[in-house]
């Protein structure tokens, strides 16, 4: 039996518009990364499940000395996460109610430094490698040396474009905590996956 | 309880033609861009089969304009064998990909998943246009290569190295083999997009009330898709990217050493043909989920609103769908049992393909279990459902065979192969997709669609590709092989008949198709005006207009109170109660819930 109807409660979504950071924000945007993050773990498992049948298939693996400046450059991309969680901190206690905000930016604006400095870094790592005769095609370990380093670098060269929105919206006064933590996630995992692939190609090449 | 007010505004309503068709971000409008998209693949596809089976039993036939389209292919009209490879990738490919994923995940999905759910729009708009585009500009890449150098490529839509990986292997070898691996790397990204964006919104934008277990069937599927799709498309972008390199930059990944093609000693060393078979099929395998999921998900959605009463168990069939997208994953090497892999390492693929089918036959049996004491409504969306169901049974029990590597080292290179993938992935999912069109296109298009002509257009497709498919399964008993563009052979001769019987009977099918494309054109502008909730539905999707506004819910979020499937019951509008009813179930599954 039913009861008597009543008009079906409902939530304005005009109210839920939120442009500001506090207090109720959507999970969408670390949800989204965090999907993402797996999505570019698996293209970079593909990728080492190929390199390591790769190599075990011929007689053609080439050893060859890795350029010394990707070991700055790997010092260069962990700084800009340590630049990068200051600035999340500062911008907390923006959030607090202190005033961090030109500091929160500066530490932003120290991590894009570093992070153009990784990307120029990895630049002149295949310079030096070209100048040595190592090219795409001159050896399996050579293509999968630029095949990985090129990738990462490309989605680096995205997680400073991201970083470019966050700033630019700090700068405004309009930034979420949420886009931040976001940003985060994917920067540090960009460290960390170019940890795994530094620690692979050693390993392999 | 789920927070709404976390939800964020996603965007204005759409201002001019381009921003509201075109390049629009909002859900609904790229859901029937990807409908449309799949709507002119599938007719591409399907002409093209004709192409391929007219030449099978007519080799001679001088097919009128062919010869515009590619000269040295089809000479004065007649297809050559290489142009018959051609024609079959190609036919393969747009189907695969631009139709079976397209439409019943990405069409249908991308229109109902938000509403569904109680959600204004998917997680990230804008990535959902760009997913579409992306996913067009694959389209536009892949059809391309009908119109350069020697055309298509021939290699077949596994794209098999080292005859893929190498230029000048034949004709289509070319260009058109590069555009092909472009294409699909591209459609990959798009995919990911739409993956990433499925999943998103499921798990942060359901509106008040609704739990995961309340979700409808189909947005499970669609759920469970983009998570099969996200690693899978994950894995295929890498595979094409190294293809493309053995192409285009001398590299050797998939060539391997003193490979010899048109007395060339080939320029490449060391690399592996396996390594692509294992790379495509870890994508592959799960392919065929991703293309029937979403089906299944849709036909359970129809049937259960058909049936006019819960199904067996709701939850039974969500963690069946979970298990068959789990196994999905472990079973790629069964694509591979020809290809000189270790006996026991087949012995290992064998076994969960064997075990993907209890989950499989659980579903079958709660779909036709669950017509025990149902009011079955039979109109053409219930029609097509129930015929998803047998083609589903059909073609499945085919599986069966050629999961067992003794049976298949004779089966797979063979006809037998062709009818079951046909009927369990190809067919079924096309009869969800005609199911869902004719369950929603009342939504979508705010027109009634014509149920004269959607019945007709149920049997004669039902019996044409009954036809068609099942004297495939014959023919490969009898040991006819398949990619063959001509069968000359004398023992081959006496199976023509039934060759000419299939194509005769796929002509007429395609032309059935006829009918439901004008009743779609034309209910879309003439039919009647679709009510709210024309089929008595539950779930949120019939809790707005018809067609939604822009935001779907005219900027009220509804509030759910039920399971999605609360029919058979008394409720103050029918036999039925929806989910954002406020009003209590007086019934024995009030405490118990759903099974």
């Amino acid at each position: 039996m039913a009861t008597t109807l009543q008009p079906p409660p409902t939530i304005n979504s005009a109210a839920r518009g939120l442009r500001y950071v506090k207090p109720h924000e959507s999970s969408a945007p670390s949800t989204g990364i965090w999907v993402g993050l797996a999505a570019i773990t698996m293209t970079f498992a593909a990728f080492t499940s190929a390199m390591v049948v790769r190599q075990g298939s011929g007689n053609d693996w080439r050893h060859f000395s890795f350029p010394v400046i990707l070991y700055f450059n790997t010092a260069t991309l962990v700084a800009s996460s340590v630049t990068l969680q200051i600035g999340r901190g500062r911008f907390a206690a923006v959030l607090e109610g202190i005033d961090y905000a030109a500091s929160a930016l500066r530490a932003l604006y120290g991590t894009l430094v570093l992070g153009c400095v990784f990307v120029l870094g990895q630049y002149a790592a295949w310079l030096q490698l070209r100048s040595e005769g190592l090219y795409l095609a001159s050896a399996p370990s050579s293509s999968f040396f630029y095949i990985f380093t090129v990738l990462h670098a490309l989605h680096v060269i995205g997680g400073l474009l991201g970083l470019i929105y966050v700033t630019s919206k700090l700068h405004r006064g309009i930034l979420r905590a949420s886009t931040l933590s976001a940003a985060s996630q994917y920067w540090h995992f960009m460290a960390l996956l170019w940890i795994y692939l530094l620690l692979l190609l050693v390993v392999r090449i | 309880m789920h927070d709404v007010s976390a939800h964020a505004a996603h965007h204005t309503p759409p201002q001019g033609f381009l921003r509201k068709y075109v390049f629009s971000v909002d859900h609904k409008v790229i859901g029937k861009q990807y409908y449309g998209l799949g709507l002119l693949a599938v007719m591409i596809g399907m002409a093209l089969s004709w192409l391929m089976r007219i030449h099978l039993v007519w080799p001679n036939f001088a097919i009128p304009g062919l010869q515009w389209l590619s000269s040295a292919g089809a000479p004065g009209g007649v297809i050559t064998p290489e142009y018959y490879l051609q024609l079959m990738t190609m036919h393969g490919t747009l189907m695969v990909f631009f139709v079976l994923t397209n439409v019943p995940f990405a069409g249908f999905g991308n229109f109902f998943l938000p509403i569904q759910i109680g959600a204004e729009d998917m997680a990230f708009p804008r990535f959902n246009m760009m997913s579409f585009w992306v996913t067009f500009v694959g389209f536009c890449v892949l059809v391309a290569a009908f119109f350069v150098g020697d055309g298509p490529p021939l290699s077949g839509w596994t794209a098999y190295a080292p005859l893929s990986a190498l230029p000048g292997t034949g004709p289509g070898q070319a260009m058109g083999q590069t555009l092909w691996a472009i294409s699909i790397a591209v459609f990959c990204i798009g995919q990911l997009l739409g993956s990433l964006n499925f999943i998103t919104t499921t798990l942060d934008l359901r509106t008040k009330g609704m739990t995961l277990m309340r979700m409808p069937l189909c947005t499970w599927a669609w759920f469970i898709t983009s998570c099969i799709g996200l690693l899978a498309f994950a894995v295929l972008l890498p595979a094409c990217i190294l293809l493309i390199l053995d192409r285009v930059a001398g590299t050797s990944f998939f060539v391997p050493s003193n490979l010899v093609v048109s007395d060339q000693l080939v320029n490449h060393s060391g690399g592996s043909p396996l390594l692509w078979q294992h790379l495509f099929w870890f994508f592959g395998h799960p392919e065929v989920y991703i293309a029937i999921l979403p089906a299944a998900g849709i036909v359970s959605h129809i049937l259960v609103n058909s049936y006019r009463r819960p199904l067996l168990s709701h939850k039974a069939i969500i963690y069946c769908m979970m298990g068959i997208g789990f196994l999905s994953y472990m079973v790629w090497g069964h694509h591979m049992f020809l290809s000189g892999m270790n006996p026991f390492s087949a012995l290992v693929f064998s076994f969960p393909t064997l075990v993907i089918t209890i989950p499989a036959t659980i579903l079958v049996l709660i779909w036709i279990g669950s017509l025990y004491g149902s009011n079955l409504q039979i109109n053409s969306a219930s029609l097509f459902a129930l015929g998803f169901i047998s083609m589903f049974v059909s073609g499945g029990v085919s599986g069966f065979f050629l999961a067992q590597p003794a049976i298949d080292v004779y089966l797979h290179g063979t006809y037998f192969v062709v009818g079951h993938f046909h009927m369990v992935m190809g067919v079924a999912a096309i009869f969800g997709m005609f199911a869902g069109t004719y369950f929603w296109a009342p939504k979508m298009f705010g027109r009634m669609m014509n149920e004269t002509l959607g019945k007709i257009h149920f049997w004669g497709t039902f019996v044409g590709t009954y036809c068609i498919f099942m004297p495939f399964h014959y023919l490969g008993l009898v040991g006819n092989v398949r990619r063959y563009s001509a069968f000359v052979d004398d023992y081959l001769a006496p199976l023509m008949p039934v060759h000419r019987f299939i194509t005769i009977a796929a002509l007429a099918t395609g032309a059935v198709q006829l009918i439901f494309v004008y009743n779609l054109a034309y209910s879309r502008f003439k039919g009647k005006p679709a009510p709210e909730n024309p089929w008595q539905g539950t779930s949120l999707e019939w809790a707005t207009s018809s067609p939604p506004p822009w935001d779907n819910f005219g900027g009220k979020l509804p509030v759910v109170y039920h399971d999605p499937y609360q029919y058979g019951i008394e409720g103050s509008s029918g036999d039925y109660v929806m989910q954002n009813s406020p009003e209590q179930i007086q019934t024995a599954r009030e405490d118990k819930k759903l099974i």
